[in-house]
């Protein structure tokens, strides 16, 4: 009875509820190191932070922009074909990314070289149209994507901030670790972090932190 | 023949699609609790890799590449159809993964019992859209190459799921920091595999 009251109501814009959308992804509920979507194409792009954080804002658009454009189509599209309108959604979608970024940011785009592409096929986005824009409004829908692709897009940043800073010392290109006179006190870089397995090492570190801190979250 | 053999070798070890491109984790991770599952899902992509990869590289080649409708009519020679290689490629593996599934139910329902549920899957499995996604940025001359690379990664990706579902059985009975429990210990053995995997860097048939 409560419930159906409270939907009854108009609610505000940023109210307890839709706050919450917004922020739970970020901590308890991140899609990657909670729901475990879209790792496939998150590790890859992480030896540096710039290329990183283009991939975030990159995600943030189409999941954001999808949920909505889903989320508005969701009384009229059949439930047998969901998957391939849903495809086709997100492959428009990306598409417009991939353009955008060749014609503003060239060298980015040839670092993130197919994993742009790969963002058709990132488990977040699927998961977030099925699981929340299939049944919810747009606004709400916009909220839950730009969470979701935050909470993805802040372990992408952690990652790449650890591994950009540890490999090679510098962090966006600036050299840290050099001004600071690290280099002289017989510092080296550690070159085993620019390599692919130590991304998988770092988030395997960064979900013992957080479910240390969290301990709901343990499996059994 | 020489060069089949070094892209085939080539992709299953060196370019592994999980260990140096992370492709495909998330069924990666998702499936390989017990490897009588994890076999299933990964003879599977080796199925679906092995078939659309030549599918898209006669696409790429014949439609989608710079100047490539030229054997349409030599007007069409300037076109550059690269831009919409995303969603053909999607569309294809959609329809091929569809395709495979009605097949092997006709062809061989043993088969097709034994991967079932994980063939509606592989569809958004980001290893099978890299495939094509790779074959096309890395230049393949032949449809041979494109079978031998496909084929390669499908082997990789086996091996690297099967691998790990083992041992993920065995670690069952070791005594993991509780907070490492589950996912955590999983990519950090990854990432172990995948250093173990880098020692084949190098290798040339």
């Amino acid at each position: 009875m409560a419930m159906s009251e409270e939907v009854k109501k108009r609610e505000p814009l940023f109210s307890a509820k839709n706050r919450k959308l917004l922020t739970t992804p970020l901590g308890k509920n991140n899609p990657i190191t909670v729901q475990v979507l879209g790792v496939c194409s998150a590790l890859a792009v992480t030896v540096k932070l710039e290329p990183a954080f283009v991939m975030a804002i990159s995600v943030m658009a189409v999941l954001a922009i999808g949920n909505v454009v889903i989320s508005m189509m969701r009384n009229l599209i059949p439930n047998r074909i969901r998957i391939i309108v849903q495809l086709v959604v997100i492959a428009s979608l990306v598409i417009l990314v991939d353009q955008v970024l060749k014609a503003f940011a060239y060298d980015v785009s040839k670092q993130l070289s197919v994993f742009v592409g790969l963002i058709i096929t990132n488990c977040i986005i699927m998961g977030r149209f099925e699981a929340f824009a299939m049944a919810n409004k747009p606004w709400p829908s916009f909220l839950d994507g730009l969470g979701n692709a935050a909470g993805y897009g802040i372990i992408l940043i952690i990652v790449a901030f650890f591994r950009e800073l540890l490999g090679s010392g510098t962090l966006w290109g600036y050299p840290v670790l050099e001004k600071l006179g690290i280099y002289n006190m017989g510092y080296e870089n550690n070159g085993l972090m620019i390599l692919p397995p130590m991304a998988l090492i770092t988030v395997g570190v960064i979900i013992w932190v957080q479910r240390f801190k969290n301990r709901e979250l343990i499996e059994d | 023949m020489q060069d089949l053999i070094n892209i085939f070798v080539r992709s299953i070890f060196i370019d592994n699609m999980i260990f140096a491109y992370f492709l495909g984790m998330c069924s990666y991770l998702a499936v390989s609790k017990t490897v009588k599952t994890s076999v299933g899902l990964g003879v599977a992509v080796i199925f679906v890799l092995g078939i659309t990869v030549p599918v898209d590289y006669l696409l790429d080649k014949f439609l989608l590449s710079p100047g490539a409708l030229e054997w349409l009519s030599p007007e069409l020679a300037t076109v550059d159809l690269s831009f919409l290689s995303f969603i053909i490629f999607i569309a294809v593996i959609a329809s091929m993964v569809q395709l495979v599934e009605m097949v092997v139910e006709k062809f061989s329902p043993a088969l097709y019992n034994s991967l079932g549920i994980f063939l509606p899957l592989i569809a958004v499995n980001c290893a099978i859209l890299g495939g094509s996604l790779f074959m096309q940025e890395r230049e393949y001359q032949t449809i041979g190459e494109a079978v031998s690379f496909g084929l390669g990664s499908g082997v990789g990706w086996f091996l690297a799921i099967v691998a790990i579902a083992a041992i993920r059985e065995k670690i069952r009975y070791s005594n993991v920091p509780p907070a490492l429990k589950g996912l955590g210990i999983t990519f950090i053995l990854t990432g172990l595999m995948g250093i173990a995997f880098m020692s084949f860097m190098g290798i040339k048939i």
